[in-house]
């Protein structure tokens, strides 16, 4: 990994972004690499669009990414990968979850839910992951690990060792939900079988 | 939190500033909360040898944290930039008075208000109390920044402010924590002397000239510490930035030479001028307004000045590279736009908010609503849209008041809070009682400070650290300040918030009705109900949809009478407050089993 790798993880309020970008730092301080997070707390999490970025590299400065400089888009809700698509380089690589959560500009008629929502992401995103997060996550029997679920995916794409991503799981989730939240990250690296090069 | 080897930790600026607070000896903390300070003393809260307490508004903190330092003691307090100006009272007289024990005052910014009504820069706040101020610009130096400002304020026997921005306070960095040892204590002690604690004019004239004195003596400070650093690049182009502004110009700049400035008032001059001297070309980089660099253009020092935009709003690294490229003379880069036509996703009230069932009601007795500042200032979006004003803490009670008094008739309502309420709406109520308003207030109880994440408050009967404290009721507060009509009700009632709020705004006298349901998203709630649409009977009406709930959704499928899209209710979402029950017509809201 040569020069900073930029991810920035997108999706609905709620959905646990928070927890993964943790989870990504904590890979990065066990990998001996610099590394700045940014997210938002308050009125920005109500239920709207979130945004979290992760820059890792020998020295980072700003914690934020610049427009089209993402590495990884990893987006936890179909729609909020389209919103943030021009995030990503041109040779980036988008790893979606299939999960759609209609905003309520939507059911209130102030906004239309895109028809060709699977088409555009083909056609926007020449590399794409699709990711079946929800449904894993319910097979796992909590559908609040997601998140984990989607850290899981992006592993493979990431040069850190493979034993780093448990350990730093293992360090941020409570005890009692700790095998749950390793089983979520196994079945995400499991959903990519090749990655890309 | 495990550490590797190393004591090398990943903490966000908040998360720093607690552990220098810690280390640097900090005793007595005490804040209200405010994004995005509110990390700061929950995690102070995590060493159980600070005292550490939820203060009831900032000015409270403010003189707690006084207090605290008078008797001899370290002590912090903290706030969002908003807070501070609450707590402006108390800041400019402690000026004079000056510290013992280490004081230290965090105001934490919010350019491009991600969660504030307005994006003002506290930097002026240090000229104007005559202050010194620290400026991080990173995790790092937040730890860094609060252990020096301790030892900083006992020397100089003045407060001193870090001011840091919502980027450099929920961003987060590596911080190596040294050896990570709690400083010793000052020794200091309280012995009364009225002549430095009680600023009666005669005293106070005297307090002003030696804090004259203290800022020139710190102006000297500032040009040897170590936090104002001259790193070397090109001749070219030279830097001065602080802040978060540092980071992203680092990146944009790779060549230019920095004076990066830790200490942003009092301002070292002698170093300002020696650096301005060594390169050809002279910017400031700086988030929020030009503090900097109008000083420093003061100082008869020539300051290019080619983006004045970089004024509004925040810093980040495309508006950096947009500079960068003015400054080379070369065009402006064109970074990819967003997609066109998406659907927006503001924030919303959540799914079993108890919130909305008030708003609903509200804005079917068409009332004239004042709001106030908290998750439910949501409540002015449509579909609720029942909302007219914010202004700041507090300002829902007396605005009503003052829009009563200026002759509006129809129905009134102020509504607020529970944490709100105790902030800053006691003294408004009172002002109604005593001045004869026939104004409603509401009180949206959810029995916790929901915005900030969660905090206690005195109405919840527990303390920052967890200990049982008496359990303050609004509907006990509201009596025992003269309000006869004081009513309790749970929102997710509808009917019964309904029928009370109509009554207590046609009442010819002041009321308060307390709305009292506890926030969905707090830990104790449990989701006891689980709803569906029963597809043969929607209707396609939509009046559940007014209800603006984020589980309640439109569907593919259209009713065959009305040929409009049938409602779907998205299992995942539901919180099961039961409103859309309430509200069809068509009983075709059913129970589901939970899963």
């Amino acid at each position: 990994m040569n020069g900073i790798r930029n991810v920035s993880l997108v999706g609905v309020g709620g959905q646990g972004i928070l927890l993964a970008s943790e989870i990504l730092c904590r890979v990065a301080l066990l990998a001996g690499r610099d590394v700045k997070k940014s997210e938002v707390h308050g009125m920005a999490q109500r239920g709207g669009s979130v945004v979290s970025q992760v820059r890792v590299g020998e020295r980072v400065h700003s914690p934020l990414v610049a427009v089209g400089a993402t590495d990884f888009l990893v987006a936890f809700e179909k729609l909020e990968a389209l919103r943030f698509a021009h995030f990503l380089k041109p040779d980036g690589l988008a790893i979606v979850n299939e999960q759609e959560i209609r905003p309520v500009t939507v059911s209130t008629g102030q906004a239309v839910w895109p028809a060709d929502l699977d088409a555009r992401l083909r056609s926007t995103f020449p590399r794409l992951d699709r990711v079946p997060a929800l449904a894993i996550a319910t097979g796992l029997g909590n559908v609040r690990v997601v998140n984990v679920v989607m850290i899981g995916a992006l592993s493979r794409h990431l040069d850190f060792d493979e034993d780093l991503f448990p350990r730093a799981i293992e360090d941020l989730v409570p005890e009692k939900v700790r095998a749950l939240n390793l089983r979520a990250f196994e079945a995400g690296r499991a959903a990519i079988p090749e990655p890309w090069v | 939190m495990p550490d590797d080897e190393t004591n090398r930790r990943v903490l966000s600026g908040n998360e720093a500033i607690a552990h220098g607070a810690w280390a640097a000896g900090v005793q007595v903390a005490s804040a209200y909360p405010g994004t995005p300070s509110t990390e700061i003393l929950e995690n102070i809260a995590k060493f159980s040898d600070v005292y550490c307490e939820w203060a009831v508004n900032e000015k409270v903190g403010m003189e707690v944290a006084i207090g605290a330092s008078i008797a001899g003691s370290r002590a912090l307090t903290a706030m969002k930039h908003v807070g501070l100006n609450v707590a402006m009272d108390p800041l400019m007289t402690f000026a004079y008075i000056g510290a013992n024990g280490g004081m230290v005052v965090v105001t934490a910014d919010d350019p491009g208000m991600h969660s504030s009504q307005n994006e003002q820069d506290n930097r002026h706040v240090a000229r104007f109390g005559k202050l010194p101020m620290l400026e991080p610009s990173d995790s790092q130096e937040c730890y860094d920044m609060v252990r020096a400002a301790i030892p900083m304020s006992e020397e100089f026997e003045v407060p001193v402010l870090i001011r840091t921005t919502t980027r450099v306070s929920h961003s987060s960095g590596i911080v190596d924590l040294g050896e990570f040892r709690r400083a010793p204590a000052s020794g200091r002690k309280y012995s009364k002397d009225i002549a430095r604690t009680i600023p009666v004019p005669m005293h106070a004239r005297g307090m002003r000239v030696r804090l004259e004195e203290k800022l020139e003596r710190l102006a000297e400070h500032a040009e040897t510490s170590p936090f104002e650093r001259w790193e070397r690049g090109s001749r070219a182009i030279g830097i001065v930035a602080s802040g978060i502004g540092y980071a992203h110009a680092r990146e944009a700049f790779p060549d230019a030479s920095f004076l990066k400035l830790g200490i942003v008032y009092p301002l070292p001059e002698r170093r300002i001028r020696a650096f301005a001297a060594s390169v050809e070309r002279l910017l400031v980089v700086e988030e929020g307004d030009a503090f900097l660099e109008e000083q420093i253009l003061a100082l008869g020092i020539p300051v290019e000045r080619p983006a004045r935009s970089l004024r509004i709003g925040e810093l980040d690294p495309d508006r950096l590279a947009a500079l960068a490229a003015a400054v080379a003379g070369k065009d402006a880069p064109s970074p990819p736009a967003p997609l066109r036509g998406l659907p927006p996703r503001p924030p919303v009230l959540c799914p079993g908010c108890s919130h909305r069932g008030v708003f609903d009601s509200l804005h079917r007795l068409g009332a004239t609503v004042t709001g106030d500042i908290g998750c439910y200032s949501l409540g002015a979006f449509a579909p609720l849209s029942a909302m007219d004003t914010v202004v700041c803490m507090g300002a829902s009670v007396t605005a009503a008041h003052g829009m009563e008094k200026a002759g509006r008739t129809g129905r009134l309502a102020a509504v607020i809070g529970d944490s709100t309420f105790f902030h800053s709406g006691i003294t408004g109520l009172l002002n109604m009682v005593y001045n004869r308003s026939r104004g409603t207030v509401v009180v949206l109880d959810n029995e916790t400070t929901a915005m900030t994440g969660h905090q206690e408050h005195p109405g919840t009967g527990r303390t920052l650290q967890g200990q049982k404290t008496p359990k303050v009721a609004i509907e006990d507060v509201a009596r025992g300040l003269g309000v006869r009509r004081v009513r309790v009700v749970d929102p997710y009632d509808l009917e019964a918030t309904h029928a009370a709020l109509k009554e207590e705004m046609d009442a010819p006298e002041p009321s308060v009705v307390v709305c009292r349901r506890p926030c969905i998203l707090g830990a104790r709630v449990k989701v006891e109900h689980r709803y569906a649409i029963d597809a043969d009977r929607c209707s396609g009406c939509a009046v559940c949809l007014r209800l603006g709930c984020p589980a309640l959704e439109t569907s593919e499928d259209l009713a065959a009478k009305t040929g409009k899209p049938k409602a779907r209710i998205n299992a995942v979402l539901c919180a099961g407050c039961g409103l859309c029950v309430q509200v069809c017509r068509f009983d075709a809201v059913r129970e589901e089993a939970r899963s």
